[in-house]
C-alpha cells in the first residue's frame, strides 16, 4: 500500500501560540482516515496547511508524495475537500455553483456530469434554487457535491456531520463508506466524535494540542482487550473489597473505584460473579479504553475552560 | 498791449473757427452716417479677454437705424461685451446732444488725424466724454475713445476699405474694461495641472476684434433678430 | 488553468449578484435627477455661474446648456461618488468569499493566489469600464437626446483665477472618449485600493468603507490650497490626480488668448498624471499580491 499523505513533523505557530506541534502521521491509498481531536486541537489547521490555504512554519506534507508547497496545483486537481462548514455562493444556484467550483478544478464540465453528481448527494430536484434558501442537510450534501465533482483521488471532509440530523448523519455515513468502497478513494475524515469515526474509518490518529496521541488502525485501537468496565451498586465500597479479594483485583484500576480493564470477552463472568456475591447492581458499562481515554479529554476540556471561566 | 489783445482776438477767432470746422466735420460725418438705415454684415471676432478662452468665432451682426444692434454667432455660442453695441458710430455721434470741442491734431498710426471731443450736454448722460480721431481727408473715424459713468471706457480702433463711404470699417478693435471673474466657491473641483497660474493683472482690458468680410447696406433687416 | 476561463467564472458571479446593479441605479437615478433639475431650471445655473460677468458679456443661456455641458457638470458632481460604487464591488472581492466561505474552496482549487488577485483585480476593473459606459450613455449621449449639442463651456478656477472656456461643438466628443477613458484609469486605482483592502477583511463593509474614507480624506487635503501642502503633499496623493479628466476640456489658446481647435492646455500634465494613476495600479496590485500569498485562510 502506498502512501497518499506523509505529513512530516509538521509545526505552525501563530504568534506565540503553538497550533500543531511536530506532527507526523501517514495516510494509504484506499484509507478511510479518521482524523480525531477536540475542538481547537489542530485538526482544521493540520487540514487548511494540507489544502494550502495555511503556510506551515515548519515541517513537510507530502500528497500523491510530491511536496504540497512546489506542486500545489498538481496535487490540488486531484483532491476534494469540504472545511468545516459548506462553502457556497448563497446568490448562486445549487447547480452554479457546483459548475463553477468544477470549472476551477479544471475539468471539462457538461450538465450531464453536474446532474449526475447533483443525483448522486439527492439534489437533482433543488437544482435550480439558489443555495442561499438550503437547508444545513442540503448545503452539506451540495458541499460533498462540490468536493467530488471533479473525480478526485483524495477527499478531505472537515467535520462533514457537523449540523446534521441523525438522518442526515447516516446518510454521510453511507456516501464515505461508498466512497471507498465502491470508487476506490482515498477519504480524510475529522471528528471529534471517536463513534463516528469508528464506524467508517479503518486507520485513525488522534490529536490533542497540535500532537499526536496515538495513530494506527482502528481494529488495533479498538481491540477488544482494552475494554473498561464501570460498576456501580447500591454499596459501592463492600463491592470494592469483594472485588479485590476475588481473581478480579488484577483488573481492578487504581485510578478510579469499581473500575477495571479486561477483555469484552470476560464482562459477562464478571456481572455472574457479582450477582453470585449479591450485589445490588445498579449499572454495569463497558465502554473502550481508547472511548475512555477520549471521554477523558473531553471533560479535561471542560475543566480546562470551566476554570477559564 | 494793443499787440497782445490782437493775438487774443486772434487766437479766440481761430479757435471759434476750428470749433466751426470741428462741428462741420462732425456733421459731414453724420451725414455719411445717415445713409445707413440698416446693415447686416459677417465677419470673424476674436476676443481677448483674461478669464475667456474662447474661439475664433464666425459672426453676423446687425444694425438697424436709430441704435439696434445685435452680433450673432451662427454657430454657436458666443460671448458679445454688452458695450458693443458703441461699435456702431451713430451710437456716439448720433444726435446733437453734445458740444463739440475741436483738440487739434494727433496721428493715428501713420495718418494725421483731427481730435474732436464730444462732451454731452445732459448732465445724466452715461457718457462722460467722447473723443474721436478723424481722417479728414477719407472722412472717416479711424478711433473714437468713450468714457462712461457706469460702464468703464472703451476704444475703438477702426480701419477702412471698400465701405469706407458708410464710414463701416472693414476691421474694428473694442477695447473695453472688465472686472474680476470669479466663480461662486466650491461648484467646481478643479484638476490641478501644477503650471502656476499668471498673477492677475491690476487693470483689466478686454478687447473684441471684428474683421468684416461683407456688408449689405440698406437690403432691411427683421426687428426679429434683435430681440 | 486558464485565466479567461477564471475571467468568466469571477464575471459571471459578479453578474449574479444584486448589488453590482444597486450602482448602475444609482447612477442613472442622479443623472436623470440633474437632467430634470436642468431641463426645468438650467438658467439659475448659468446665471450662478456668471455672475460676476454678466454686466459684461451677454451669450445665449439657452444654447450653453446643452448635452455636452449637462454631461460635464454630471460627470463633476458624479465621479466624486462614483469611487463609492466602484467599492461596493472591488471591496467585496476577496472579503466577500471569506465572509461567505468560498475563499477557503477557492484557495484550495488548483489556481495559484496570484491568479486569484488579478483575476479579482481584471474583473473589478471591467466593472469600472461598465460603470463608466453606463455613465457615458446616460450623461452624456442621453443627455444630447435631451439638450441636444451645442458649444461647450467649462467653468473653470485656477489657483485664484476663473474662467471660462468655449468648445466648438465639433471639437467636443474625442475630449469626452479621451476624458471617459481617463476616469476609467483613475477609478481602476479606486479599484485596485478596494481589492488590497478587502485581503485583510471577513466582510466588505470593512474595506468599503476605508477605501471612502481614505478617498475622502486625501480629496479634502488635496484641496487645502495651502502652498505648503500643494507643493509637499498635494503630489504624492492620488486623489490629486483624479479630477484629471478635465484636463481634456482644458483647451489651448494662442497668444490672443482665441482657443486652438483640437488642441489641450497641458498635455503632459495629463499624461504625467496618468502614468502616476497606472503607476499606483500596478504598485497597489502588486502589494495585493504578495500580501495574499503570504495570507493564511483563517475564516
Amino acid at each position: 500500500m502506498s502512501a497518499i499523505v506523509s505529513v512530516d513533523n509538521l509545526v505552525k505557530q501563530f504568534g506565540n501560540f503553538t497550533a500543531v506541534d511536530g506532527l507526523s502521521f501517514t495516510v494509504n491509498e484506499g484509507d478511510v482516515y479518521g482524523f480525531l481531536g477536540q475542538n481547537g486541537a489542530g485538526k482544521s489547521t493540520t487540514i487548511r496547511m494540507m489544502l494550502t490555504l495555511i503556510k506551515p512554519t515548519a515541517g513537510s506534507i507530502k500528497i500523491f508524495g510530491k511536496e504540497i508547497l512546489h506542486h500545489r496545483s498538481d496535487i490540488l486537481r486531484q483532491t476534494g475537500a469540504m472545511i468545516e462548514r459548506p462553502d457556497l455562493y448563497k446568490y448562486l444556484s445549487a447547480y452554479n455553483n457546483l459548475s463553477i467550483f468544477a470549472k476551477m478544478s479544471g475539468i471539462k464540465v457538461s450538465k450531464k456530469l453536474l446532474m449526475d453528481q447533483l443525483e448522486m448527494v439527492g439534489l437533482q430536484e433543488a437544482a435550480d434554487k439558489k443555495a442561499g434558501v438550503f437547508s444545513q442537510g442540503m448545503k452539506q450534501r451540495l458541499g460533498i457535491a462540490v468536493a467530488l465533482v471533479h473525480n478526485p483521488k483524495l477527499i478531505i471532509l472537515d467535520e462533514p456531520t457537523n449540523g446534521l440530523d441523525p438522518q442526515g448523519i447516516a446518510d454521510m455515513r453511507n456516501l464515505i463508506l461508498r466512497l471507498s468502497n465502491e470508487m476506490g478513494k482515498t477519504v480524510i475524515i475529522s471528528s471529534h466524535l471517536l463513534s463516528e469515526v469508528e464506524q467508517i474509518a479503518n486507520r485513525m490518529i488522534i490529536i490533542d494540542r497540535g500532537k499526536k496521541i496515538v495513530e494506527g488502525s482502528v481494529e488495533e485501537l479498538l481491540d477488544p482487550e482494552h475494554t473498561v468496565v464501570d460498576i456501580d451498586t447500591t454499596n459501592n465500597e463492600a463491592t470494592q473489597q469483594l472485588l479485590a479479594s476475588s481473581k478480579w483485583n488484577d483488573y481492578l484500576q487504581a485510578e478510579k473505584p469499581l473500575q477495571l480493564m479486561m477483555n469484552k470477552t470476560q464482562v459477562p463472568a464478571l456481572i455472574n460473579d457479582l450477582v453470585a456475591g449479591n450485589v445490588q447492581l445498579l449499572s454495569v458499562k463497558a465502554s473502550h479504553s481508547l472511548e475512555n481515554y477520549f471521554l477523558s479529554l473531553t471533560t479535561r476540556h471542560e475543566h480546562v475552560e470551566a476554570f477559564a471561566n | 498791449m494793443k499787440m497782445l489783445l490782437t493775438m487774443i482776438c486772434c487766437a479766440a477767432s481761430v479757435v471759434s473757427v476750428a470749433q466751426q470746422d470741428a462741428a462741420a466735420l462732425i456733421k459731414k460725418i453724420q451725414a455719411k452716417l445717415d445713409l445707413v438705415n440698416n446693415y447686416e454684415a459677417s465677419g470673424k471676432m476674436k476676443t481677448n479677454v483674461t478669464f475667456l478662452k474662447v474661439p475664433e468665432a464666425d459672426v453676423k451682426i446687425y444694425y438697424k437705424k436709430p441704435n439696434l444692434l445685435k452680433i450673432k454667432n451662427e454657430k454657436g455660442i458666443s460671448f458679445v461685451p454688452k458695450g458693443a453695441v458703441s461699435i456702431n458710430l451713430s451710437n456716439i455721434i448720433g444726435g446733437n446732444q453734445y458740444t463739440v470741442i475741436d483738440a487739434g491734431m494727433d496721428k493715428v498710426g501713420t495718418v494725421s488725424t483731427r481730435v474732436i471731443k464730444l462732451l454731452p450736454t445732459d448732465d445724466n448722460a452715461d457718457v462722460v466724454l467722447s473723443t474721436l480721431y478723424i481722417d479728414e481727408a477719407k472722412l472717416v473715424v479711424l478711433k473714437a475713445k468713450t468714457t462712461t459713468r457706469e460702464n468703464g471706457s472703451y476704444q475703438l480702433d477702426m480701419t477702412y476699405g471698400k465701405y469706407a463711404v458708410y464710414c463701416l470699417p472693414d476691421k474694428l478693435v473694442f477695447t473695453f474694461n472688465t472686472k474680476d471673474y470669479k466663480l461662486p466657491k466650491g461648484v467646481t473641483f478643479d484638476f490641478d495641472d501644477g503650471a502656476a497660474s499668471k498673477p492677475a493683472e491690476k487693470n483689466k482690458t478686454g478687447k473684441a476684434e471684428i474683421s468684416f468680410s461683407s456688408y449689405t447696406v440698406n437690403k432691411g433687416v427683421d426687428d426679429s433678430v434683435f430681440k | 488553468m486558464n485565466m479567461w476561463r477564471l475571467l468568466q467564472i469571477e464575471l459571471f458571479k459578479i453578474t449574479r449578484r444584486p448589488r453590482t446593479y444597486i450602482a448602475f441605479a444609482a447612477i442613472t437615478a442622479i443623472v436623470f435627477i440633474f437632467q430634470f433639475a436642468f431641463k426645468a431650471d438650467g438658467q439659475s445655473y448659468m446665471d450662478l455661474m456668471m455672475q460676476s460677468a454678466k454686466d459684461e458679456f451677454a451669450f445665449d443661456r439657452v444654447e450653453a446648456i446643452n448635452g455636452y455641458f449637462m454631461c460635464y457638470i454630471i460627470l463633476n458632481t458624479l465621479l466624486i461618488q462614483v469611487p463609492i460604487l466602484v467599492a461596493l464591488i472591488a471591496a467585496d472581492s476577496i472579503s466577500g468569499e471569506a465572509n461567505m466561505g468560498t475563499l477557503r474552496l477557492l484557495v484550495s482549487k488548483p489556481v495559484s493566489r496570484t491568479q486569484i488577485i488579478l483575476v479579482k483585480f481584471a474583473a473589478a476593473t471591467i466593472f469600472t469600464i461598465f460603470l463608466l459606459v453606463w455613465m457615458a450613455v446616460t450623461a452624456l449621449f442621453l443627455s444630447i437626446v435631451i439638450f441636444g449639442t451645442g458649444d461647450m463651456l467649462v467653468f473653470r478656477t485656477k489657483g485664484t483665477e476663473s474662467m471660462i472656456m468655449q468648445i466648438t461643438k465639433d471639437d467636443v466628443m474625442w475630449r469626452y472618449y479621451a476624458a471617459f477613458a481617463y476616469a476609467t484609469v483613475a477609478l481602476t486605482v479606486i479599484a485596485a485600493l478596494s481589492l488590497l483592502l478587502s485581503i485583510f477583511a471577513d466582510n466588505s463593509i470593512g474595506p468599503i468603507i476605508a477605501t471612502v474614507c481614505i478617498v475622502i480624506v486625501c480629496t479634502i487635503i488635496s484641496n487645502i490650497n495651502v502652498p505648503i501642502i500643494d507643493r509637499n503633499v498635494k503630489p504624492f496623493l492620488f486623489t490629486s490626480y483624479l479630477v484629471g479628466w478635465k484636463g481634456f476640456f482644458y483647451i489651448g489658446t494662442n497668444e490672443n488668448g482665441n482657443t486652438i481647435k483640437g488642441s489641450l492646455e497641458n498635455w503632459p500634465a495629463i499624461r504625467n498624471s496618468l502614468m502616476i494613476l497606472i503607476a499606483h495600479i500596478v504598485l497597489i496590485v502588486g502589494i495585493s499580491i504578495a500580501v495574499f500569498r503570504k495570507k493564511d485562510i483563517l475564516s
